[in-house]
């Protein structure tokens, strides 16, 4: 775990007695909402449907115990007693006082955590695998890497106003669990010969205009990412639209110019960049590296389990992962209990959750894109206690990448941007397809729903995606076929007109009977799309 | 029918004018008629209000109706956690959304 240094207190500690001093004069009256408004963003705090909303960061995904019992105690506290985990390894307060958001901002930082720049024309949070440190396919932990791009990124002058938001994600694996390549920066760390580099892809994302990012670059030497990164947002800064907001993303400017073009100039201002001496010293990244170094891992330990109890052995194969040490398992606690809200998560939960990684986690958690919590170092042997616990507190859903293991964004409930609800829909499926069995049957299945364009509910990515548009004021789903944030990436496309809400999981079901119908062996139902194409669930759904 | 809605400012809470101040509960809205744009200039200036502005509305014996399902979402809370709306003991105040 990254501890801050005395800078980084310093600037968290400054930032929330200025902005406590903002909000004073907002309250009274000193200055005007659209005089205000950037700089609650700049705070991570919207006003949304009900309330304010306060966005706060988990860098790279990883918190520990104390930093989750704090996101407990503002829930607690502060808001309605839960909070949601988003799709950007980041937490949600959706019924904030403006009054209390000083408080709130000085109570997260004294558990180091804040809500900067998860808001704005910035570099957002810096997101990464959340099996990082523990997974047993990757080449190294990623997190150092992105910490330094936290501290990079962090009030960068030159990148604090760019065109659009700007996105990036840090891999060091060949399975992408980062939806890499839909970022507007993706960086995979790889290794060529025994030396270090990353692959950056440049110009992905959803929204209104999806878009894959193309390779930019095969291998940087790793000591020169910074400056490479910095080359990178430079060209985009200098040539990104500003006069059209829908055009202003990286996304578009490497698709307009072609990406040869964009390369080119990055190539030529990263030579003028690597003059200023931007990359740290090895010393330095070792320091920081050193912070993310394994725990004490016990040698020797035996990977024999008990499996006698059936729904045990289920969640066991469904919801913990390979760890690099044997004896160890990462585990996916899932947020998303049938009929339940994905991503929500009340203080006691997130409580529980903090005191089983204190217990049985070296106190490591994550947050995963999916909207589930991670424990990344468990010994197989508190496998069985820690399902006990979890089932005690409705954290036991054995659903992970099945059917029901829905990413959804806040949509129409929440969301001031939504057309439409995203929440009751992947409540609908989810009960309609509630039996485990059939849902493993189903096997992987990335069901993923957006209440509008925007696409924070990732539908372009799903292997199944539901888009909820308004049409003449009454809420209608899209439905679309074939997308994948992995490393198999693609696209979604829409099957055709869209669907009630009730329509819409009838539709869903008519696409799983078509794969089950189809399917050839060991074939996902992401495969089996891909081999058959469109047609015959265009067939079934529209008859 | 025109009614006029808006977020408290410290609080967040979603409000209605009602004539003569703000309610949280939209029954209490009354017709603004042409009169909006003025009243939100005025209340946001006086503080008393963040982010107003005028829907279309249908009057009903129960009060003023949002023509927009997301206005009758702001007006009730979220249709998914009853709970945490302002009907919470009405079972069927979700469908009053829909």
């Amino acid at each position: 775990m990254y501890k801050y240094d005395e800078y980084d207190h310093s600037i968290v500690a400054s930032r929330v007695e200025e902005f406590r001093d903002q909000v004073t004069r907002r309250l009274a009256g000193q200055i005007t909402e659209d005089q205000f408004k950037p700089l609650r963003l700049m705070n991570g705090l919207y006003l949304q449907l009900h309330a304010y909303m306060l966005r706060v960061a988990v860098p790279y995904g990883t918190l520990d115990s104390r930093q989750m019992r704090m996101l407990a105690h503002i829930a607690r506290k502060y808001d309605r007693d839960y909070g949601h985990f988003t799709t950007r390894q980041n937490i949600q307060y959706n019924w904030i006082k403006l009054e209390d958001a000083p408080d709130i901002l000085a109570d997260l930082a004294t558990v180091e955590m804040h809500a900067i720049q998860t808001s704005g024309n910035c570099i957002r949070n810096i997101s990464s695998d959340q099996f990082a440190g523990a997974a047993a396919d990757e080449i190294t932990d990623p997190r150092p890497w992105a910490e330094l791009l936290r501290q990079w990124s962090t009030f960068h002058p030159e990148f604090s106003y760019l065109p659009r938001k700007f996105k990036i994600a840090v891999i060091a694996a060949d399975e992408d669990r980062a939806a890499m390549r839909l970022h507007d920066i993706g960086i995979q760390i790889v290794e060529q010969d025994g030396v270090l580099g990353a692959k950056v892809f440049v110009g992905g994302g959803m929204g209104r205009t999806p878009m894959i990012a193309p390779e930019i670059k095969g291998f940087v030497p790793i000591e020169d990412l910074l400056s490479y990164l910095e080359a990178c947002l430079r060209v985009y800064n200098r040539y990104g639209r500003r006069d059209n907001m829908y055009k202003a993303r990286i996304k578009i400017l490497v698709h307009e110019i072609g990406a040869d073009s964009y390369r080119s100039q990055v190539e030529t201002e990263f030579l003028e960049v690597k003059k200023l001496g931007l990359d740290p010293p090895r010393a330095e990244f070792d320091r920081i590296a050193a912070h993310f170094a394994d725990p004490a891992f016990e040698t020797g330990m035996s990977d024999d389990l008990d499996r006698s109890d059936p729904d045990f052995a289920v969640w066991l194969d469904q919801n913990t992962a390979a760890h690099k040490t044997p004896g160890y398992a990462i585990v996916n606690i899932s947020l998303k209990p049938v009929g339940g809200i994905p991503g929500d998560a009340t203080s006691a939960q997130i409580d529980l959750m903090a005191d089983l990684a204190e217990r049985h986690s070296f106190d490591e958690l994550r947050v995963t894109h999916s909207q589930n919590i991670v424990l990344p170092h468990v010994k197989k042997a508190d496998l069985y206690a820690i399902w006990q616990q979890l089932a005690d507190a409705g954290l036991a859903e054995a659903n992970i990448d099945l059917i029901s293991d829905i990413i959804a964004c806040p949509g129409l409930d929440y969301c001031s941007l939504a057309n439409a609800r995203s929440i009751p829909v992947a409540q609908k499926i989810a009960t309609r397809f509630s039996d485990l069995g059939r849902q493993r049957e189903l096997g992987e299945l990335k069901l993923k729903i957006s209440g509008c364009i925007n696409a924070c509910g990732h539908h372009h990515a799903g292997h199944i995606g539901i888009l909820g548009v308004d049409k003449k004021g009454v809420e209608n789903y899209q439905l679309s076929l074939g997308g994948s944030g992995a490393e198999d990436v693609s696209l979604a496309k829409i099957t055709g007109p869209g669907f009630s809400e009730d329509g819409i999981v009838d539709a869903v079901e008519k696409a799983t009977d078509v794969y089950l119908a189809q399917r050839a062996e060991g074939e996902r139902f992401l495969d089996t799309y891909r081999r058959i194409g469109m047609e015959p669930f265009k067939e079934a759904i529209y008859g | 029918m025109k009614i006029l809605t808006g977020n408290d400012l410290a609080r967040g809470d979603v409000t209605w004018w009602t004539g003569s101040g703000w309610s949280r509960h939209v029954e209490d809205a009354v017709d603004v008629a042409e009169t909006g744009e003025g009243i939100a200039h005025a209340e946001e200036g006086a503080r008393r209000v963040n982010a107003p502005y005028v829907i279309d509305a249908t009057a009903t014996p129960e009060g003023p109706r949002p023509a927009h399902i997301k206005d009758r979402v702001r007006a009730l809370g979220p249709t998914v956690r009853l709970d945490l709306t302002l009907k919470p003991a009405d079972p069927t105040a979700g469908s009053w959304v829909i």
